[in-house]
């Protein structure tokens, strides 16, 4: 075991563990109020051979615009940019080019970029610049065009965004890397768990790990199923848990149908402030919380150390836990607590409604409920069994005997719905600005997905293998 | 003059056009069409491994080294070596690893980037060493899938003819 000094053996073999110290930031109580006030996008599909970039923009941008006469170019003081990769389009300075073709110069932007994460920093560059008082109405877009590569290339391109010195050459393959970190989740939590009782160790890691398939199955399910009722999203699929884990094997234990594709999609969002808000919408959702967390690109850099706690959580509760290591995302956990507090969140389990979650991998969605603290460190697999993810008024095939505790990817999530990673964290700031609004009948055409008198929800969004993360809380910003 | 290339329904027929001839149309539901073209790109990057170097150099004679922390209070020892210490931010020294550790976790690629593919499956593993603080990221060999478990012991093996990569050490069950 790293990190453990014992005794004797400190002064030969100097380790200590490094502390996830918790973060102690202040929310200011300078920023101005921020509130969303449209959102667009377009389908997300394997491919739009038929748009470029610029114009799924547009496309994008028109549909927010759609009914709100007020709101035209000239109101908008200035956008923020997003997209991941320029392998993806062989053109350095999209960015530029989505700004012309919106017709926004000479306006102020800036491209933003993080990985997995880039829209939902797109979404919190735009929040910044409107609470400092720079802008009163910025217009967030995001997009990529993951088709113009063929699949197995375009792996290659994300598989860039880990070390290429130490950890591309061995074979870089982001599926392996979420593979490596949900093998160290089970260890933890199944194999300590459930199958604490196994006494042949390799027999207990095989059966928590199959158990730990067919429960994040349960989610891949979930969030196919649900954007069945979702003509935005690319993958609506109605699965059986069988289906899942006969899938083809693409990295083990994960299956093609627990893990995200690629797309090509766009997205937009238009915050302002709340004088602003009013005048564009009767509907407007505040912004009333941002949180953002990193950690180490290399996985193998992990700490040992101790879990953040959230208001709900004791210390007592996680004592032989070494955290994060590789089996949870400190990332989020820090991006959770930022933004729980400035929010005034103390139970989110209770006070949110739902989340829209980066779940590029079925794996990562179960991980990310403990550091969003949806259910304690080690409770996630439970969490899905309990059905307290799932909404209620879908048939999934099997019980979810807590369905709508609170909802996660009501809209089918990053599995179903693609990830064109820049416009990623923007479309789950619409769907979310959707339901908020309760306008989710109008724009997809089925009310199947609103969740009723929704009041106050989530948007996460998430950089490989969690060395970034971001949520932003919404909450309805009317009676 | 050139012909005009053929025009498809389905994104997979003009994928295949291009592999015969370079150029194909588009032709979506409303009978818009997208001319597309084939497109290549490829450089050979001047990779300096700088402070990470000896490292690398180490491979190649046989040796798995990590690094330490300065800094006397601190110490951190990292199998993934790093110039400074990311605790203390400290400049770290070399010192030599054990080439025996445990498996941390680990997976098997059924799949990979276009440039692993032809090398499918292949094992990825996290290795423990003890007295080491982090963890470090291996190949894993002579191993199937159903072989391996977390707790494994492994030992590393060194490239006879190194390459100067990462792929200079990999693991295999401890004998």
């Amino acid at each position: 075991m790293p990190a453990r000094s014992k005794g004797k053996s400190k002064a030969a073999n100097p380790v200590r563990s490094i502390s996830a110290a918790d973060r102690t930031v202040t929310p200011s109580t300078k920023a101005r109020k921020v509130f969303m006030v449209t959102g667009g996008l377009t389908k997300f599909a394997k491919a739009h051979p038929a748009m470029d970039f610029r114009l799924m923009v547009k496309r994008a941008y028109d549909y927010a615009l759609k009914g709100i006469p007020n709101l035209t170019n000239d109101r908008i003081d200035g956008t923020r940019i997003s997209y991941f990769s320029d392998h993806f389009t062989r053109q350095l300075k999209a960015a530029s080019m989505v700004q012309d073709y919106l017709g926004m110069n000479p306006k102020g932007s800036v491209r933003i970029e993080w990985g997995g994460a880039t829209g939902g920093e797109c979404f919190q560059a735009a929040y910044e610049a409107v609470a400092s008082g720079r802008m009163d109405v910025c217009l967030g877009a995001g997009f990529e065009t993951m088709s113009r590569v063929a699949t197995w290339k375009g792996n290659e391109f994300i598989a860039l965004a880990s070390d290429t010195n130490f950890d591309f050459p061995l074979g870089g393959f982001y599926t392996g890397y979420y593979a490596l970190m949900v093998v160290r989740h089970i260890y933890e939590y199944l194999r300590r768990g459930k199958f604490a009782g196994v006494k042949d160790e390799r027999e207990a890691q095989r059966l928590a790990i199959a158990e730990g398939c067919r429960i994040m199955s349960l989610v891949s399910v979930k969030n196919h199923r649900n954007a069945l009722h979702n003509p935005w999203a690319q993958y609506p699929k109605k699965l059986t848990v069988e289906d899942v884990l006969r899938s083809e094997m693409i990295s083990y234990p994960l299956t093609r149908e627990q893990i995200c594709t690629m797309s090509d999609g766009a997205a937009v969002v238009v915050l302002c402030d709340e004088a602003r808000a009013k005048e564009f919408t009767d509907k407007p959702v505040r912004i009333i919380g941002v949180g953002t967390g990193t950690d180490t690109m290399r996985l193998a850099d992990r700490p040992f150390g101790k879990v953040p706690l959230m208001p709900h959580e004791r210390a007592s509760d996680y004592e032989d836990l070494r955290y994060p290591g590789v089996h949870s995302f400190r990332a989020g956990r820090a991006a959770g607590l930022e933004a729980y507090k400035m929010a005034g969140v103390t139970n989110p389990n209770k006070q949110l409604d739902f989340i829209e979650l980066h779940d590029a991998y079925a794996s990562s969605e179960i991980q990310t409920y403990e550091d969003l603290g949806l259910c304690r460190y080690g409770e996630g697999y439970d969490f899905v069994e309990q059905g307290d993810p799932f909404l209620p008024g879908i048939d999934y095939g099997f019980p979810t005997p807590r369905a709508g505790q609170i909802p996660v990817n009501p809209s089918g999530g990053l599995i179903a719905c693609g990830h064109p990673v820049g416009a990623t964290g923007l479309m789950q700031g619409v769907f979310a600005f959707w339901q908020l609004q309760g306008t989710i009948a109008k724009h997809f055409g089925d009310p199947a997905l609103q969740i009723p008198d929704a009041r106050r929800g989530a948007i996460h969004s998430h950089a490989g293998t969690g060395s970034a993360v971001t949520v932003s809380i919404m909450e309805r910003g009317f009676k | 003059m050139r012909a005009r290339p053929p025009s498809f329904g389905k994104f997979r027929e003009v994928q295949a056009e291009l592999e015969r001839s370079g150029a194909a149309i588009f032709r979506d539901a409303e009978g818009a069409e997208s001319l597309i073209i084939h497109y290549p790109y490829s450089i050979n990057y001047i990779h300096s491994y700088a402070e990470d170097s000896p490292f690398f150099l180490g491979l190649a004679e046989g040796h798995l080294r990590g690094s330490r922390c300065r800094r006397p209070k601190c110490r951190f020892v990292f199998a993934t070596p790093r110039g400074h210490c990311m605790v203390c931010g400290a400049p770290t020294e070399w010192l030599d690893l054990p080439t025996v550790g445990r498996v941390h976790s680990w997976t098997t690629c059924h799949f990979g980037s276009e440039a692993f593919l032809k090398e499918t499956p292949y094992n990825l593993a996290m290795v423990e060493f003890d007295g080491v603080g982090s963890l470090l990221l291996v190949r894993l060999k002579e191993a199937v899938e159903s072989d391996l478990y977390v707790g494994m012991p492994v030992q590393a093996v060194f490239e006879p003819n190194p390459k100067y990569s990462v792929t200079d050490v990999w693991f295999v069950p401890k004998r």
